[in-house]
C-alpha cells in the first residue's frame, strides 16, 4: 500500500493538469464535439486577435507578474541580508506563516481599502497635508497600468518567498559561512549577499517560478485590484468562458493557450535575467569589496520589509474598521460611530458558505496529509533519494490555473462527472498537496533515523514504530503543514468557482463576488471571515500539541556539524 | 607589513555561561608564535575563539581585554578585527571556484591578483588549480586552499579551531607542519584550540590547559 503512495500523488497531480490542458488545446484549434465542432480551424484565434484591448491585457498580465515577483524577491533578499542574527529575524520566523495564511482576496480587499481615494491612506493625510475635503477623483485601485495589482501581489508574494527562504537556509551552514566571511573582513550585509545568496537562490528558484506563473495569471486579485477595461488576460478569459454565447468557448480556449504562452514568456524572460545577473554578479562576488554600500543596503533592506509589513497590517486593520463602521465622513480617520449591523445582517448568509469552506478544506487537506505522510514514510523505508521528481509537484503551481481548470471541467464532463462538491475537493487537492508536501518534507527527512532504529531494536515493528515514535515526534510540524493546507484550500477562488460551476459557494467565492459591488462594509465582513479562518487553523496547529501534552521542541533532528 | 609585528594579548579574559565561570586566560602570543589552548569538549575552548573573533553568543558574558599590538580588538565589529579563522571544516564557498575562493580573500585593491593567487596555490602544491570546483578536491587539498584564502586576506592574527581533527592521520602530520610553517613565515600570532596532544607538540609554542 505504502509503495503506491508516491505514484498516487503524481497521478493525482499530473493527470488532471494534462487532461485539463488537452481539453483547452483541442477547442482552441476548433475541436469540441460537444458543441458539434470536429474540424480543426483557426477561427478561434482570428476572433481572439480581433478583440479590442487584447494587447493591453497581455501586457498588463506579463508586466505585473514579472514586476511583482522581482520586487517581492528584492524585498525578501535585502531583508534577509540586513537582518540576519537579530531578534527581528527570530520574531519574523514566527510571524511569517500566519501572514502567509491570509487569502489573496482578503489581502487584495484590505490593500484596496488602504490606497483607494477614500481609503485609510488618503484619510491619514487629509485635509491637513493634501487639502482634500472630499475623496480625490483618481483611479488608484483598478488603475489601467495594473500598479495596484502589482503592489497587492507583492504583499502576498513576499511572505511566501521569505518562508521558502527560511526553510532552505538551514541546509546552507549560513551562520558559519557568515562568520568566515566576516573574519575575512566582509561587513555583515555584503557578506550575506556574497556568500549565502548565491547558494540560497538555486534552492528557492522553483518557488520563484511558481510565483511568476501565479502572478501572471491570477484571477481573484486581478478582479479586485486589476484594471477593468480591458482587464488582465486571465480575467478576460474567465469572462469569455462564462459567456452565454457558447461559441465564445472556442475563443476562450485559444485565449487560455495564449495565457500559457504569456506565462511561459515571463518565465523565459526571468531565466534570461537570471543568466544576466549571474554574468554581472560573478565579478562582483570576488572583487574584494568588503564594506562599501553595506549600510545603505542594510537600511534599504530593513525599510523595504517594514513598509511591506506595515502595509499588510494596515490593510487588515482597514478591513476590520470597515466591517464595523457606522457613519464615516471622508477626511475622518476613524468612523464616527461603530455598529455590528453588517455582521448581524451577514450572519445568516455566512452559514452555508462557511460550512462548504470548512468541509472542502478539511477533506482536501486530510487527504493530502495522509498521502504526503505515506509518501515520505515510504521514502524513508526504501531509503530513496528525494529530488528526482520534485518539479512534478510544482506542476499545478507552474501551469496557470485559468489555462487548465476549464479544460478539466470539460474533461470531467466527458467522463460523466458533473461539477459538484467532490470535484471541487479534488480540484483543491491539486493545490493543497504540493504545499503540504513542501512544508513537511524537510522536517520529515531531517528527523534523526536513530529514533526509529532504537524503537526497532527494542522489538517494535516498523508499523508500530511509525505510530508510536515517528508520528508523536513530528506531530507539531505535521499540524503546521495541515494548517498550511487548510489556508491554501480556504483561499482558492478559481477551482471552487469553475469545478463547482458556481453552485458550491464558499466564503472566498462570495467575497470575490462582492468586488464588483461597492458595499465596503459588507466586503469588510466577508474578507475578515475569509482571513480569520486560516488564522484559526494556525492557532489550533500551535495550541493542539500543547493540549495533547507534547512538550515544546519535540523535533529532534539530525545533529548538524560544527 | 608593520601590523605583523604586533602581538596578540589576552588580558585577564574570563568568560561566564549564565553566571557560571567557564574559563580564565591571561596570555601574550608573540608574532610567529602559536599558543595552544587544550581542554576537553565543554571546557569553553571554542567559546574563547568566538569571543576574540567577535561571534560570542549572548548567553555568554565576558570580561577582560584583547589587544592586537595596541589596538583594542573588542571595540571593533568582527569584520574589522583582522582576526582570521580556520575551522575543522574548510568551508570553501561552493558557488565559487578554487581561484574565486582565493580571490574572495584578497583585499579589494591588491595588485596583480591573478599572480598572487597562482603563487599561493603553488606554495601549497596546488599550482594550476584555479578553475577547479572545490567539491572536486580532496579533504586535504580543501584544507590547504582554506589556509591560503585566510593568509591572502592579510589577517593580523589567526585563530585555529581544531583544524586538523577531520583529516586522517597521515595527512594530519603533513597539514600541521604546513600550517605552522606558513604562520611562522607570515609572522602572525596564532591561537590554536585542540584536544589533541600531538597538535600542541607540533605547534611548538606555550600550552594552556583548561577544564
Amino acid at each position: 500500500m505504502l509503495r503506491l503512495a508516491p505514484l498516487l500523488i503524481l497521478a493525482l497531480l499530473v493527470i488532471p493538469v494534462t487532461a485539463g490542458l488537452g481539453m483547452v488545446l483541442l477547442p482552441a484549434f476548433g475541436y469540441l464535439p460537444v458543441l458539434g465542432s470536429e474540424q480543426a480551424n483557426l477561427s478561434a484565434w482570428q476572433m481572439l486577435f480581433a478583440q479590442p484591448g487584447l494587447g493591453r491585457s497581455v501586457t498588463v498580465s506579463f508586466v505585473s507578474g514579472l514586476a511583482s515577483t522581482a520586487l517581492a524577491l528584492l524585498i525578501v533578499v535585502l531583508f534577509l541580508a540586513a537582518s540576519q542574527g537579530t531578534w527581528l529575524d527570530r520574531s519574523l520566523r514566527r510571524l511569517v506563516s500566519p501572514l502567509l495564511a491570509i487569502p489573496h482576496a482578503a489581502v487584495a480587499f484590505g490593500f484596496a481599502f488602504l490606497i483607494a481615494p477614500s481609503g485609510l491612506m488618503a484619510r491619514l493625510i487629509s485635509p491637513w497635508l493634501s487639502g482634500w475635503e472630499a475623496p480625490p477623483d483618481a483611479l488608484i485601485v483598478n488603475d489601467p497600468w495594473g500598479l495596484a495589482l502589482t503592489f497587492g501581489l507583492v504583499l502576498k508574494e513576499a511572505p511566501f518567498l521569505l518562508l521558502m527562504s527560511l526553510a532552505a537556509l538551514p541546509q546552507l551552514q549560513a551562520e558559519q559561512r557568515l562568520r568566515l566571511a566576516r573574519s575575512l573582513g566582509y561587513a555583515p550585509t555584503l557578506a550575506w549577499l556574497k556568500v549565502v545568496l548565491p547558494s540560497l537562490y538555486p534552492l528557492i528558484r522553483l518557488p520563484v517560478y511558481a510565483v511568476i506563473a501565479y502572478a501572471t495569471s491570477v484571477v481573484d486579485m486581478a478582479l479586485i485590484l486589476g484594471p477593468r477595461l480591458p482587464p488582465t488576460l486571465s480575467v478576460s478569459i474567465l469572462g469569455w468562458f462564462n459567456d452565454p454565447d457558447l461559441t465564445r468557448r472556442f475563443m476562450a480556449s485559444a485565449a487560455a493557450v495564449l495565457q500559457l504562452g504569456v506565462t511561459l514568456a515571463a518565465l523565459i524572460s526571468w531565466w534570461l535575467l537570471e543568466q544576466l545577473a549571474r554574468r554581472l554578479g560573478q565579478r562582483w562576488l570576488t572583487n574584494g569589496e568588503r564594506t562599501r554600500g553595506d549600510t545603505a543596503v542594510r537600511l534599504i533592506g530593513r525599510a523595504g520589509f517594514s513598509v511591506a509589513s506595515v502595509a499588510a497590517l494596515a490593510a487588515l486593520v482597514g478591513l476590520v474598521l470597515f466591517s464595523v463602521a457606522g457613519f464615516w465622513r471622508f477626511p475622518e480617520l476613524l468612523p464616527q460611530s461603530f455598529t455590528v449591523d453588517h455582521w448581524q445582517r451577514s450572519a445568516s448568509m455566512l452559514a452555508g458558505p462557511l460550512a462548504n469552506t470548512a468541509l472542502i478544506a478539511l477533506l482536501s487537506t486530510g487527504l493530502a496529509a495522509v498521502l504526503v505522510v505515506a509518501t515520505l514514510e515510504n521514502e524513508q523505508r526504501q531509503q530513496l533519494h528525494p529530488t528526482r521528481s520534485l518539479w512534478l509537484l510544482y506542476l499545478p503551481l507552474l501551469v496557470p490555473q485559468i489555462a487548465f481548470l476549464y479544460g478539466l471541467v470539460v474533461a470531467a464532463e466527458r467522463w460523466g462527472i458533473r461539477p459538484q462538491m467532490a470535484l471541487v475537493v479534488a480540484g483543491h487537492l491539486l493545490f493543497v498537496l504540493p504545499y503540504v508536501y513542501l512544508s513537511l518534507a524537510e522536517t520529515y527527512r531531517r528527523l534523526d533515523p536513530r529514533w526509529l532504529y532504537i524503537a526497532q531494536s527494542l522489538g517494535v515493528s516498523r508499523r508500530r514504530a511509525f505510530w508510536r515514535v515517528r508520528l508523536p515526534l513530528i506531530i507539531a510540524p505535521l499540524l503546521t503543514s495541515v494548517a498550511v493546507g487548510l489556508a491554501v484550500s480556504i483561499g482558492q477562488y478559481l477551482p471552487t468557482q469553475l469545478l463547482g460551476a458556481g453552485r458550491v459557494p464558499t466564503v472566498t467565492t462570495e467575497a470575490v463576488a462582492l468586488a464588483s459591488g461597492s458595499n465596503r462594509r459588507l466586503i469588510g465582513v466577508w474578507a475578515i471571515v475569509q482571513a480569520g479562518l486560516p488564522l484559526l487553523g494556525f492557532m489550533l496547529a500551535i495550541a493542539l500539541p500543547r493540549w495533547l501534552g507534547v512538550p515544546k521542541r519535540t523535533t529532534p533532528t539530525t545533529q548538524s556539524q560544527g | 607589513m608593520n601590523n605583523a609585528a604586533n602581538a596578540l594579548t589576552l588580558e585577564q579574559v574570563s568568560i561566564h555561561l549564565s553566571g557560571r565561570p567557564l574559563l580564565h586566560v591571561d596570555a601574550t602570543v608573540a608574532p610567529g608564535e602559536v599558543l595552544t589552548v587544550m581542554g576537553p569538549s565543554g571546557s569553553g575552548k571554542s567559546t574563547l575563539l568566538a569571543f576574540i573573533a567577535g561571534f560570542l553568543q549572548s548567553t555568554f558574558t565576558a570580561q577582560g581585554q584583547v589587544r592586537l599590538g595596541d589596538i583594542n580588538v573588542l571595540s571593533l565589529p568582527a569584520e574589522q578585527r583582522g582576526v582570521g579563522l580556520l575551522f575543522q571544516d574548510p568551508l570553501l564557498f561552493p558557488h565559487l571556484s578554487v581561484g574565486g575562493n582565493l580571490r574572495f580573500g584578497l583585499p579589494r585593491r591588491s595588485p596583480q591578483k591573478n599572480a598572487q593567487i597562482a603563487k599561493a596555490l603553488d606554495q601549497v602544491g596546488l599550482a594550476g588549480f584555479e578553475g577547479r570546483d572545490p567539491a572536486t578536491l580532496s579533504g586535504g587539498q580543501q584544507a590547504r586552499v582554506a589556509l591560503m584564502r585566510l593568509l591572502l586576506s592579510q589577517p593580523r592574527a589567526v585563530l585555529l579551531d581544531e583544524p586538523f581533527s577531520k583529516l586522517d592521520t597521515a595527512l594530519r602530520q603533513e597539514m600541521r607542519s604546513l600550517v605552522f610553517r606558513q604562520l611562522r613565515e607570515a609572522g602572525l600570532p596564532a591561537l590554536l584550540v585542540t584536544h589533541d596532544e600531538a597538535d600542541a607538540t607540533a605547534a611548538g609554542g606555550p600550552i594552556i590547559a583548561l577544564g
